[in-house]
């Protein structure tokens, strides 16, 4: 960073902006404004699922074409799952909060002046917004947007005449893909160069804050896996274009063989699953890093076991890349592959329990101070065991196979996934909001959010693993067609219900965030009392982050309650008293 | 332009709200004017953007009720929406996969309760009030120690069973004298095709569907002669099947939920699953749990003027396949040997339908 700052116009502070918190927040709202559509897209196919062949003005504005009387086409209906999926783990958990948070956060704390590459930066933005916008547009393209599930497995999403969503809207979704992929390569090389080299003097490793450690991991483990996703999406739109085979073989459709011969669909999945999975680590560790900040500041106490926190964050990266095949135990590969990734699989519970017991050993003896983002933090603990368990079910092969594909899965992988996730990107937020705009959040909207959407959420995804359990299976258009599934009617009435008030809680939170950007409550430089690095930055935040020079770090992140000490917290820039031990 | 007015009643509902929060922090005050008089006013109060002692006793306690209303939300999924499950397993094999199934159950059952409790119990009983110092506690060899050790040891003896379980259901070399029969999946029908008397399948390929050969048989092949081709699935009580799995078009999943059978079908290659059927469709008719959740499918049904249903074992696609994946099915009807061979001399072969 060059010491001296140019006089900024409004287009290179606002749009093309190389200064990390303000891509941070081009993220954010980016990511807010996917996440409305995605939100919006899951109640407008929960109605769908509750009452099925009921007329819906709602449908009828929403969906034009695709919908006769108010109700939406099979077709529409796959469209709408699928797209809500790409959209929420993609766009949301993904660009949303990691590249919300990774930029905001790496170089604040730990003492840099900004990315180390600010233009890179900038390219992994725009680069995320381009794809956003191609999504976005393939909705309305005339044949549907991509219908064949977030996973695209083709050949459903290879042929157009298997279902129309595979023609045009397949594939900008590709095209968006690859974009997107690009965008995150760049951002995250960008995040490991930059806590490997831009640390400040004293910042060791073993000094970083947690939400540090989980941006590294989740980078590294990005850089790893996406780079698979592209190329099976390149491969996919060499099938789908120029008649190679990868992926297609022995086709017979629309009265007539294709000429596709030799591949294999399951190649597919492994190449999508060998990102697919690590991808819920990608979504969910830095959602557990936030949690870590957000529960030791708000216990006033230090996270426990900080170590084995590490630990169990490296032992999840590497794990999350050889699980992959947990997805496909019933894909047709041999059986003798299944074992190999159910003992894998499995054993992610053990680091995942670590952590587990580890938050709440935090909030043991702790003074425990109920800021909305500590609310959320709490219940994404609660959500990630709920979620979490279910998993021992299905990456066990053998109960899988009656479990696979059904609304099981869809509870299990929204509550340990989606739901958590979510709520660390709320906590996050709400936590750091006063960093990035200089001003608080309302704090009674944020209780209010927190509490309706923590009912509504366990009201949806509770009561689904039971749907699950009693054999229905995903993405149904609907389940009348089975008289078997009649008395699971009542359920979808109330999961819609609550999705409808959840839903509805997410109102709350917007207009609490975009009315606080500029009524909020100024913010004081330290609001939480917390000891890491970026609330030594000035309030209204300046391009270069510290005025003078970068401070130095002296101890760990988590002196909270330290004995000893006036307060209840010690800044990691007080040096060690003499004789103090550093923890 | 429906969509928009939507949108535009979204987004004033939520100034709204903002609004309606803002005016609940005025308070009637008695303030002196400048008159020097008392009068009675609507002060807006500055709200404080942290949590106050106020906050977190409230909270805390929400907390508490929260981990009630769940533990209620828990035992009522349990208990009342237990008649919805599926009944008992209807295949030898799957007896294994139903025990494993509780274990694991009541395993996370108790993990389930148990950190629920400590979670939300915790989050009430130190919430900040009083004066309440934090103690500072960072590590502990021996707790890690314990909470990593007790997991690894009951994850060892779940991914044991597990995987002798799945070893025991995937195996299908050890069958003796099974039926082999092929399921055959297309958008959005499944047609079916048993071996005939030299119990081995003829080749299958897309490139021999040809009129009245829906399903690609090769004819030159000695095995197809008397392969029998049906639309409707029999199961013999009591002899291991080995089904062989194909599709034409895209990705299928053959999922027989009673069973606890599924497989996918993938077009390009033949994928295998094997079970025992041990109850015949009557048999199951009149099993208990099956009763008991027909009997609640019924009382619906009734409600809405319908048809009453009657028990059948189903064959479901479970891999999104097209617009019609959610009517992608086929009857399945177990029977005792003898009714399944006097069924089946009854069919076709391939070879007759040919002529």
């Amino acid at each position: 960073m060059s010491e001296h700052h140019h006089k900024e116009t409004f287009v290179t502070k606002y749009i093309f902006s190389q200064d990390h918190k303000m891509i941070s927040k081009q993220f954010l709202i980016t990511g807010i404004i996917m996440g409305v559509i995605g939100v919006l897209m899951s109640l407008l196919f929960r109605l769908q699922l509750a009452w099925p062949d009921h007329s819906f003005t709602l449908v009828e504005a929403f969906l034009g074409s695709h919908q006769t009387d108010g109700v939406m086409d099979p077709d529409m209906y796959l469209a709408l799952v699928t797209i809500h999926g790409t959209i929420m783990v993609f766009f949301v958990l993904t660009a949303g909060l990691s590249g919300t948070f990774s930029n905001l956060l790496i170089p604040l704390q730990i003492g840099a002046r900004d990315m180390a590459s600010g233009f890179m930066n900038m390219i992994s933005y725009w680069l995320f917004f381009i794809s956003s916008v191609i999504m976005i547009v393939s909705l309305f393209v005339e044949a549907g947007p991509a219908s064949a599930g977030w996973t695209i497995y083709p050949p459903l999403s290879a042929l157009p005449q298997a279902i129309p969503g595979s023609g045009m809207g397949m594939t900008l979704w590709l095209v968006s893909m690859a974009i997107f992929v690009a965008s995150s390569l760049i951002g995250s090389l960008n995040y490991i160069v930059t806590v490997l080299n831009l640390r400040t003097k004293g910042m060791k490793m073993t000094r970083l804050p947690l939400t540090m450690w989980t941006f590294f991991i989740t980078a590294i483990i990005g850089v790893v896996s996406f780079p698979v996703l592209l190329s099976a999406a390149l491969l996919l739109i060499f099938d789908r274009s120029f008649g190679t085979s990868f992926f297609l073989s022995d086709i017979f459709i629309s009265g007539e063989v294709l000429h596709y011969q030799g591949g294999s669909p399951v190649l597919f999945e492994h190449l999508f699953w060998f990102l697919g999975h690590p991808e819920v680590y990608i979504v969910l560790l830095p959602a557990l890093g936030i949690t870590s900040e957000v529960i030791a500041t708000n216990s006033r106490k230090p996270i426990f076991g900080y170590r084995a926190m590490i630990g169990s964050i490296m032992a999840i990266a590497f794990l999350s890349t050889i699980v992959w095949g947990h997805h496909m135990f019933i894909s047709g590969m041999n059986p003798f592959l299944g074992s190999v990734f159910t003992f894998t699989t499995l054993l992610i519970a053990i680091p995942s329990a670590v952590k587990v017991f580890n938050y709440i050993t935090t909030l043991w003896k702790g003074n425990l101070q109920m800021n909305p983002a500590m609310l959320f933090s709490i219940g994404l603990v609660s959500t990630f065991i709920s979620g979490g368990l279910t998993g021992i079910v299905l990456g066990d092969s053998a109960l899988d196979i009656n479990v696979h594909d059904t609304y099981f899965v869809v509870a299990h992988f929204h509550l340990v996934m989606g739901i958590s996730a979510i709520y660390g990107l709320f906590a996050g937020v709400y936590h750091w909001f006063p960093k990035m705009y200089g001003r608080m959040m309302n704090k009674t909207l944020g209780y209010w959010h927190f509490w309706i959407t923590a009912i509504a959420a366990y009201g949806v995804f509770f009561p689904m693993h039971f749907i699950g359990l009693a054999g229905l299976p995903r993405r149904y258009y609907t389940n009348t067609a089975f008289p078997l599934f009649n008395d699971l009617a009542d359920v979808n009435v109330v999961m819609t219900l609550f999705a409808m008030l959840g839903g509805a809680a997410q109102l709350i939170f917007l207009v609490n965030f975009f009315m606080s950007i500029t009524r909020g409550k100024k913010a004081t430089q330290n609001p939480w009392k917390s000891t890491t690095l970026e609330w030594t930055t000035p309030v209204d935040g300046i391009h270069g982050n510290w005025p003078g020079k970068i401070p130095t770090v002296e101890r760990w992140p988590y002196d909270y309650s330290k004995p000893g000490h006036d307060e209840d917290f010690v800044m990691q820039t007080v040096p060690l008293k003499e004789g103090e031990e550093e923890s | 332009m429906l969509a928009l007015f939507y949108i535009f009643i979204a987004i004033a509902f939520s100034i709204g709200i903002w609004q309606v929060n803002k005016l609940l922090r005025f308070t009637k005050k008695t303030i002196t004017d400048e008159n020097n008089q008392e009068v009675l006013a609507f002060v807006q109060s500055e709200e404080n953007p942290l949590a106050t002692e106020k906050n977190n006793d409230l909270h805390g306690k929400f907390f508490l009720a929260f981990l009630i209303a769940f533990y209620a939300l828990m035992a009522y999924c349990l208990i009342f929406l237990n008649d919805i499950m599926l009944p008992e397993s209807a295949s030898v094999e799957g007896e294994n996969d139903d025990n494993l199934f509780f274990i694991s159950f009541v395993l996370i059952g108790i993990v389930q309760f148990a950190t629920q409790a400590m979670l939300f119990f915790f989050s009430y009983k130190y919430r900040g009030v009083g004066n309440r110092k934090a103690l500072f506690y960072a590590d502990s060899h021996k707790l890690e120690l314990i909470w990593t050790t007790i997991p690894t040891i009951v994850l060892t003896g779940l991914i044991g069973y597990g995987l002798y379980t799945w070893n025991t259901v995937m195996d299908l070399s050890d069958a003796d004298n099974p039926i082999v029969v092929e399921l055959y999946a297309k958008q959005f029908i499944w047609e079916a095709r048993y071996a005939g008397a030299d119990n081995t399948l003829g080749r299958g390929n897309v490139r021999n569907i040809e009129g009245i050969n829906t399903i690609g048989i090769d004819m030159t092949d000695e095995n197809s002669a008397d392969d029998i081709p049906v639309r409707e699935l029999h199961l013999p009580k009591g002899r291991k099947v080995i089904f062989k799995f194909r599709s034409q078009d895209v990705l299928h999943s053959a999922y027989m939920p009673h069973f606890r059978a599924q497989m996918n079908c993938v077009p390009g290659m033949v994928t295998e699953f094997g079970f025992t059927p041990k109850f015949t469709t009557e048999e199951m008719r009149l099993q208990e749990e099956t009763v008991r959740k027909v009997t609640g499918i019924n009382k619906i049904r009734k409600a809405k003027g319908e048809d009453p249903y009657i028990f059948d074992y189903l064959l479901l696609c479970n891999k999104i396949c097209g617009a019609s994946h959610y009517n992608m099915q086929m009857k399945i009807v177990v029977e005792e040997e003898a009714a399944f061979y006097s069924w089946l001399k009854k069919q076709p072969t391939i070879t007759e339908i040919v002529q």
